[in-house]
């Protein structure tokens, strides 16, 4: 496996290799996924939208809808106009969602689409919306993509009526349906009355019932958007993921915002739960406090199977700063953390994290990739592998324990519908994470060492 | 199901409806005289399942050979989705296997404002560096169409450098209607760069080449299994587990033959014009279907060993496999199938759908072209588009020095009267009346032909896959097997009919609906009354 990986690190500015992140289009297409009766649109090739809804289906294990522009040769020499006047008239009439999210793709981005006037020139049915961001492949990752749709949405949509609604926006980050229900879960724990935007729970989560339904439960709805220009604050969670839309709805409606880390691990999780408190004016319950002393206890009790553990952590920016907060609580040196985003601001704040835990030995870097990662291990191993699926590959190659966490997890099942987030995400890493270590450990042990009870 | 296509139809607006109800046919006595529209453009705003031409070159044909590092020149995405994603599966004797990796030049704003092809000559240098590959092959997406880089000039430039072979493909995701223009694309490069320039010649005269095998699951090691056990001698695989090392070879095996008629066609064709090789279209997805072939194969080569060892093949496969094939039968026959996959297993998976007893009522190609449908005989007759026009075709000519006839004239006029030789009959004649054909299938006509037809088993890919089982029907990838396979010869049909049996009989289907659903349970509660009540 990866036999081709060599050991010496040659410096490249050009070739990527094994990437770590992907286009903004597909981040731009869960965004809109997580908007009730939305229909996310790609205005560009076919394959563009054929690639992420493939990718999305694998990871979520749930259908993922979208059209396309269906650019050929002639709309990418005359402009894609009269494609995405075509497209969303099809749409209304054949698939009839209240609103379309259109999405650019690096295409209509190079020929320079001017999304705002053809939306302005349309012919949009009464009581319907069409919304846009600009997403060209060519800029960030996925997590643009992902935030600049939130952001086109706010735009759209969001309104101040001078009326403040007592609530709270909260912007999840990139995340996963079980992740977003855990958010709903604390808020309603603390008594906090709170639109979350996006809302991919009940969508991307959706049951079986024998009949499918193309726009599902879920989602923020259209008026809630609207609505959140009336929002008293707005927790923005991920600060390199949620900052830009919290901006948006702060320019457009004048709503302040406070930006977190993601709520993994304890640190990060009591920061927002008593900063969603205390805007809510009430205690943190007993609940969470007890979810929290559960936590403790339970890495207290492991924690010899974990101190000092090494671990190379990557994936999305804000989703491997808070797994890294994580492991630094349970003793563990995130020796790697890597994401394919690029953004200084990542390492800045690794680098905090590896100093407030007197961590010195440690190494992180954004705008890498996955060849880079291997062959930093390679030089110097790590006992833990902890990030997206294609980290599967490393793990067999290095032979190293690996707990899948992020996106995308294209090779397991259930994920989606749990947290990482949230000290019942803790919980839940805490366990994956030490049983992969004591799994190994007993594959390792010689019979006489086996232990039955540790 | 009559009526089935008119009822499908009329949600769609007038100008819609023109357009779709030409890719739908109702296969009934008549059909032959009906045409389908195919390889035509989608609709802006239909929830196609198409992808895209650089899909086709890249993901489908190019991506498979193990010995190519293959840069995508673009943004990350195009690379990161097609890669380790197909399951067209490779090994290696010495470990220099390049599928395990994805190598792109992930294109910033400032490479599309000013050109890419500076980052490009980069990153070809860094590969050489760190990989030094014999082979280096670039494939465009569509901001590098866009903006101009030459990209066959900094292949011709890499050549001279690194005295390596380097072959460029504009296969942008914008040309053509589908993943078909990239398929052409490909078979063009491979055809003009890499068969033809090695010289290492078969060890025997049954010397084949498969076309059109991706290796899905392991389907073309159990159909090389087939053939070597038989006696021949595979030169190539084009292109599951193939490699440019074997691939340069082709020209001197004896025999193409044709697994996946539309990605690989072409090269076929330019084959037979250029080096003489017959080529023949085979199914090895089917037990009766591999026995046919392999017959047709036997009679090609006219020796009186291969044929009785072929005999004797089909015999022991036939024999390791009948108590199962008994058993699936038994548990499949009379199920319905709808299939709606790429530009040949739609065909191909009838034959092995029949073998257990299952009918096929609906089936359609996501990519295919007319003769895909209606057979080779209408290449003539279809007319090219703007959209067609756009994907290169090119003409090659006999290479006097390769060029062999492997049968006299008469002799090859007297097998093409039981051997279908550079023929390909297509999917429709082989479908019974009542079942409908639909081209270029959407999501919404799916959910609609869902309702109209009732199958009980929908073999489509994931975009699909979902969508038909929240609706309670059984749904099969048939692009990655689901994981599963290999679904080729013998062997293969009984774990696709053991896949497909699983999934009908999988017990939770019957939990689907609560009790409660169907029974109280506050039962006596308001009778009760009380505190609690």
């Amino acid at each position: 496996m990866l036999d081709l990986t060599p050991t010496a690190i040659i410096d490249r500015e050009a070739l990527r290799i094994n990437p770590c992140k992907t286009c903004q289009p597909v981040g731009a297409l869960y965004a809109a996924l997580g908007v009730h009766r939305c229909m996310p649109h790609s205005h560009g090739s076919q394959g563009c939208a054929s690639y992420h809804r493939t990718f999305l289906s694998r990871h979520f294990k749930e259908p993922a809808i979208a059209s396309t522009s269906s650019f050929t040769e002639g709309a990418s020499v005359f402009g894609g106009g009269s494609n995405i006047k075509t497209s969303v008239k099809n749409i209304f009439d054949i698939y009839k969602p209240d609103i379309i999210a259109v999405h650019t793709t690096c295409l209509s981005e190079t020929i320079g689409d001017d999304m705002n006037a053809y939306i302005q020139d349309m012919d949009i049915p009464e009581g319907k919306y069409v919304v846009h961001a600009n997403t060209p492949s060519y800029v960030g990752s996925h997590i643009n993509g992902y935030f600049n749709m939130m952001a086109g949405f706010i735009r759209y949509l969001s309104k101040k009526s001078g009326k403040p609604n007592g609530k709270a926006g909260i912007f999840p980050g990139f995340v996963n349906p079980g992740d977003m229900r855990e958010l709903k879960r604390m808020a309603k724990a603390i008594g906090a009355s709170i639109t979350l935007f996006p809302d991919a729970s009940q969508v991307m989560d959706a049951p079986m019932t024998g009949h499918y339904s193309m726009y599902p439960k879920g989602g923020t709805t259209i008026a809630e958007i609207e609505n959140m220009g009336d929002c008293e604050r707005v927790f923005a969670l991920g600060e390199l993921t949620s900052e830009e839309p919290a901006n948006a709805l702060l320019r457009k409606c004048g709503v302040a915002y406070t930006l977190l880390p993601l709520p993994i691990g304890i640190v990060n999780t009591d920061e927002f739960l008593m900063k969603l408190s205390r805007w809510a004016k009430n205690e943190v319950p007993y609940e969470l406090e007890e979810e929290r002393g559960q936590l403790i206890d339970v890495i207290l009790d492991s924690h010899f199977y974990l101190s000092d553990r090494s671990v190379a952590v990557f994936g999305d920016p804000d989703m491997v700063l808070g797994l890294t907060s994580l492991v630094l609580e349970m003793g563990m040196i995130p020796k790697y953390v890597i994401t394919g985003t690029p953004g200084d601001s990542f390492t800045r704040k690794a680098e905090e994290l590896f100093k407030r835990y007197g961590r010195s030995d440690c190494k992180a870097k954004a705008a890498a990739d996955l060849f880079e990662l291997h062959q930093w291990i390679k030089n110097d191993g790590v006992d833990l592998l902890l990030g997206s699926s294609y980290g599967k590959q490393i793990a067999k190659a290095e032979d190293i324990p690996f707990v899948r966490a992020g996106f995308p997890i294209l090779d397991r099942y259930v994920h989606p519908y749990f947290p990482t987030l949230g000290y019942t995400g803790a919980l839940r890493f805490v366990e994956k994470i030490t049983n992969a270590l004591m799994d190994r450990q007993d594959e390792d042990s010689a019979d006489e060492d086996l232990e039955v009870v540790m | 199901m009559p009526n089935s296509k008119a009822k499908v139809l009329d949600r769609y607006s007038a100008k819609v409806y023109k357009n779709r109800k030409e890719h739908i046919l109702e296969i009934d006595e008549c059909t032959e005289e009906q045409q389908i529209a195919a390889n035509s453009r989608s609709i802006p705003g239909i929830m196609t399942n198409r992808g895209c031409c650089y899909a086709g070159c890249k993901g489908v044909v190019l991506g498979p050979l193990k010995d190519v590092l293959l840069i995508t020149h673009g943004p990350i995405g195009c690379g990161f989705y097609s890669w380790g994603t197909r399951r067209n599966k490779a090994k290696t004797e010495d470990g220099r296997n390049f599928i395990q990796y994805c190598f792109s030049t992930d294109m910033q704003e400032p490479d599309v404002v000013f050109g890419g092809e500076k980052k490009l000559r980069q990153a070809i240098q860094e590969a050489y560096e760190i990989f030094k590959p014999s082979c280096i092959m670039i494939c465009s997406t569509c901001p590098v169409g866009l903006i101009g880089d030459d990209i066959h000039a900094v292949a011709a430039e890499t050549e001279k450098k690194y005295g390596i072979r380097c072959v460029a493909y504009s296969c942008e995701g914008y040309k053509g209607v589908s993943q078909s223009g990239g398929h052409h694309i490909a078979n063009n490069g491979v055809m003009r760069r890499v068969i033809g320039t090695g010289d290492k010649p078969p060890k025997t005269k049954f010397s084949v080449n498969l076309l059109g095998e991706y290796n899905i699951g392991g389907d073309g090691w159990e159909t090389e299994r087939l053939l070597k056990r038989i006696g021949y001698e595979v030169v190539s695989v084009m292109t599951g587990d193939g490699s440019v090392e074997t691939l340069q070879n082709a020209h001197l095996a004896n025999l193409n033959l044709v697994q996946c008629h539309r990605s690989i066609n072409y090269i076929a064709e330019m084959m037979k014009t250029r080096y003489g090789i017959d080529w023949v279209k085979v199914n090895f997805i089917g037990i009766d279907a591999t026995i046919s072939t392999l017959r047709e194969i036997a009679l090609y080569f006219g020796d009186d060993e291969i044929t009785a060892r072929t005999e004797s093949v089909i015999a022991d496969e036939l024999e390791q496999i009948s108590a199962e094939r008994a058993y699936y039968r038994e548990k499949l026959k009379g199920k319905t199938a709808a299939l709606f996959v790429g530009g040949s297993r739609s065909h191909h998976y009838q034959y092995l759908l029949a073998d257990f007893g299952v009918k096929t009522v609906l089936a359609g190609h996501e990519f295919g072209h007319r003769d895909d449908y209606e057979g080779r005989k209408v290449i003539p007759n279809i007319k090219e588009d703007a959209d067609n026009k756009n994907i290169e075709h090119i003409e090659v000519e006999r290479d006097e020095n390769h060029y062999k006839s492997f049968h006299t004239p008469e002799r090859y006029a007297e097998l093409r009267q039981s051997i279908q030789l550079e023929e390909y009959h297509g999917l429709i004649p082989d479908m019974q009346a009542g079942s409908v054909v639909v081209d270029d299938l959407n999501h919404y006509e799916t959910e609609a032909f869902l309702e109209e037809l009732k199958p009980d088993i929908f073999l489509s890919g994931i975009k699909d896959k979902y969508v038909l089982q929240k609706a309670g029907v059984l749904s099969r990838q048939l692009h990655s097997y689901d994981y599963s396979g290999p679904y080729s010869g013998f062997k293969g049909a009984i774990n696709f009919a053991r896949d497909i049996t699983m999934g009908i009989y999988t017990p939770v289907w019957s939990l689907v609906t609560p009790p409660w659903k169907n029974k109280p349970v506050l039962e006596g509660a308001l009778v009760q009354g009380g505190e609690d009540a």
